[in-house]
């Protein structure tokens, strides 16, 4: 009994000074609690700067829709109001008149024109063509005088698509990545067959991905298993051959495949000797599907030899030799006892594999050609290129949803604590 | 002609080198009989383990061949060879659950559904695990998986069982509890046993017979009681059971008997003569500790020696007297904690004696 914690009279336990026994030890943790907080704060701090704000910044970019509502303000004013059956009153183009003038004193009305380009093309140039004359404009009725500045005034559509601009927030790079717009009357409709380009990509992407992913398993187990059971003097040596290109730079070794795989390169020039192909007939091995797919497992291999080789690892060869003993032929104690137990490596090298493949970019650049290049290459070409950054952020957004919906799933069919990663 | 019928497992000169510079099993020759229990018994590195797994089929012997059932079965690979076997670490399969397990080895002999169903609930009863069969191993105690691990090897009724240390991962009682469990398991199924340990108290409670195994050769095969009482060189005394050792030189030998000097000045002793090379060699007296009395008087037996005590140690049934003798400061009598026992002090010189039949005259 004298050796029981005292309680007081509510249950709540003591410390030996009467104070509750929660609050001591909470006392106690705290210092542990603020040491941990202090170690990880570097990388955390790292992290939120590097990572997660430039990922929220052009994440917000895709669906960001400043430039007429900030830019013609006093035509989204006068636009408020318009029911959009027909071409706007005389107001709506006294007000569109002031933005137009003031648009092209600061020379800023060009990003308006941008931007509703991206909606419907041919509206830059009214734009900035209406802007410049608009200088001359110096008493109304403004209707008609803006009417014949360019015809598309008339146009019930051209008014339809500023209108939807004015809000400050768009669905419309959305829309254009999955290869979908706004039709004359408002409404979401797919793009015509020929101008669809990004859905066939992400499938193209998730198609290609998925190949590399299962020639890797193909092409890593084996050698995982070789790693796994040879004596630890020879498997450090081949873990070195493994780990070979990962000291080597990214661009070296894609290179060097062009070296490789090119129309008179290495491999080609074999089968000629050899007599496989006529000189004549050359293999196109680079600058197409193929390339891409040969440098991207060459290049990803080591993602899925890893976790495959740390689970094999832990499972001893006891387990096989019981099912010899058992009377088990060694395929079939190999499919029924040795794989099961891989199933976690495979598992976790796949999902790595993959969310590393569909996201590739340096190498499918350099070899893809036409055929060979993923979504991630159209992403860095709005970046760099066109500079429709929206279009990017929605591209990009839509990878990162489909990375974290397989991770999802992955979690909900195998488990992500089943992961080995090594 | 019967002989051979009776005779299930056959080591025939067999040796066994994994570098092709070292023999790991020298010269290894074994008949198991039907229905025996066999151990191997030795140190680590003794080669035991070795000759188990070449039975098993899982090590190719270099040198020498052995039958099964007077097939040799040197080229047949081990899932033919039809013997059970329970690993060290038990070795159950950890994504199938226990009935899956033991389902296994007669899923691949192609068992009916409803057959197999019944066997191996028969087996789980056997091991006292009825209504373990939807657990996974993970689950289970060290014991039971144990219990699971032996069942799964005989559930196809092979007529031979190979146990690498079966217990070396369970505590102490429980491993008392399964050597006299896995002992009934053998005399109710009437199946082989070959059993491999480091543990003698293990060896000497299951067996038949023991083979005692040192650097790669059979030092001894014999009963339990006859190795322990009748060891027939100074490692086989020394491993088996708690020994004192004398050292001296062979003076004469009559008969079944010779007399040693010791060496460190103790005098001349009279021992059985089991394992010597001759009037002139070395040798080693064997002697078990109960069977040396403690302050007898001169002349009640054959030998008898001055000692001083160095050390006691009240153990309860007994008091463990380490004693100096003739240069041998190691040397050890128990004195039964019986009514009226001799009792000693430290540094008390007294003596001590021995009748010649129990000291052994061994290698050196």
């Amino acid at each position: 009994m004298g050796m029981a914690a005292d309680t007081a009279d509510n249950g709540v336990v003591l410390a030996a000074d009467g104070r509750p026994l929660k609050d001591s030890l909470n006392r106690a943790l705290r210092k542990n609690r603020m040491r941990a907080v202090m170690l990880v704060a570097p990388l955390l701090l790292f992290v939120l700067f590097s990572f997660l704000i430039p990922i929220f910044n052009m994440t917000l970019r895709s669906v960001d829709n400043w430039h007429v509502g900030t830019l013609m303000p006093a035509t989204t004013a006068a636009l408020a109001t318009w029911d959009g059956k027909d071409i706007p009153e005389e107001s709506v183009f006294a007000a569109l008149v002031v933005d137009l003038q003031a648009g092209a004193k600061s020379r800023q009305i060009g990003k308006v024109g941008t931007r509703l380009n991206y909606e419907k093309s041919g509206m830059r140039s009214m734009i900035t063509s209406s802007a410049r004359k608009s200088k001359k404009l110096t008493s109304g009725p403004y209707k008609a005088k803006v009417l014949k500045m360019h015809k598309k005034w008339k146009d019930l559509e051209t008014w339809t698509v500023i209108k939807r601009n004015t809000a400050p927030y768009t669905v419309g790079y959305y829309l254009n990545a999955l290869d979908m717009k706004y039709d004359k009357t408002g409404e979401i409709v797919m793009q015509p067959e020929n101008r669809r380009i990004y859905g066939k990509l992400f499938w193209r992407t998730f198609a290609i991905s998925l190949a590399i992913t299962m020639i890797c398993v193909v092409l890593a187990y084996p050698i995982s298993f070789l790693l796994a059971t040879l004596p630890l003097r020879y498997s450090n040596l081949l873990m070195i051959f493994v780990l070979l290109p990962f000291w080597t730079s990214l661009l070296v070794r894609t290179t060097a495949w062009i070296a490789m795989l090119q129309s008179q390169g290495v491999l080609n020039d074999l089968f000629v000797f050899f007599g496989f192909v006529d000189d004549q007939n050359r293999l196109q091995l680079i600058h197409n599907l193929t390339g891409t797919i040969i440098a991207m497992t060459h290049i990803l291999l080591p993602f899925m030899v890893l976790p495959l080789y740390s689970v094999m690892k832990t499972i001893p060869p006891t387990y096989m030799r019981a099912a010899l003993s058992l009377g088990a032929n060694p395929f079939v104690a190999f499919v029924r006892v040795y794989m099961p137990q891989t199933l976690s490596g495979i598992g976790a090298g796949s999902v790595l594999v993959f969310i590393l493949s569909i996201g590739y970019y340096i190498t499918p650049a350099l070899v893809g050609g036409t055929d060979g290049t993923l979504i991630s290459n159209q992403i860095a070409y709005h970046m760099q290129s066109s500079l429709n950054w929206g279009l990017a952020g929605a591209l990009g957004a839509l990878l990162l949803a489909s990375v974290l919906a397989l991770y999802f799933l992955y979690n909900k069919i195998v488990g992500i604590d089943n992961m080995k990663l090594g | 002609m019967s002989e051979a019928t009776d005779t299930l497992v056959k080591f025939e000169s067999v040796q066994k080198s994994y570098d092709g510079e070292t023999l790991v099993v020298k010269d290894f020759n074994l008949d198991v009989a039907r229905g025996e229990f066999v151990t191997m018994l030795g140190p680590s590195g003794s080669g035991k383990t070795t000759c188990l797994m070449m039975l098993a089929g899982f090590e190719p012997a270099t040198h020498g061949e052995i039958y099964l059932d007077g097939i040799p079965i040197n080229n047949v690979p081990p899932h033919k060879r039809g013997i059970g076997m329970v690993f060290q670490n038990y070795a159950l399969f950890p994504h199938m659950t226990v009935a899956e397990n033991l389902a296994f080895p007669l899923q691949v002999r192609g068992m009916g559904k409803s057959e197999t169903a019944e066997k191996v609930t028969g087996a789980l009863d056997m091991v006292r695990l009825g209504g373990f069969g939807d657990r996974r191993p993970a689950q289970l105690s060290g014991g039971q998986q144990q219990r699971v691990a032996v069942a799964r090897a005989l559930v196809f009724r092979p007529q031979l069982v190979l146990m690498d240390e079966p217990l070396g991962a369970l505590d102490k009682n429980l491993r008392e509890e399964m050597q006299y469990e896995i002992k009934h398991i053998h005399e109710e199924l009437q199946v082989t046993m070959v059993y491999v340990t480091h543990d003698q108290s293990e060896a000497l409670t299951m067996s038949n017979r023991i083979a005692v195994f040192d650097d790669g050769i059979v030092q001894q095969l014999a009963p339990p009681d006859e190795l322990y009482e009748k060891p027939m060189n100074a490692f086989v005394a020394g491993f088996i059971g708690e020994n004192n050792r004398l050292y001296g030189e062979v003076k004469a030998i009559e008969g079944d008997f010779c007399h040693v000097e010791l060496e460190g000045g103790g005098g001349m002793v009279k021992a059985l003569s089991v394992n010597v090379n001759g009037v002139g060699s070395r040798t080693t007296l064997s002697l078990r500790p109960e069977r040396v009395t403690i302050g007898a008087a001169q002349g009640q037996s054959t030998n008898s020696l001055e000692a001083k005590v160095e050390e006691l140690i009240y153990l309860g049934d007994h008091i463990r007297s380490r004693v100096s003798l003739s240069g041998n400061n190691e040397f050890i009598v128990k004195v039964p904690n019986s009514h009226g026992h001799v009792h000693l002090k430290e540094g008390e010189v007294t003596q001590i004696g021995w009748e010649a039949e129990d000291c052994r005259a061994l290698d050196a």
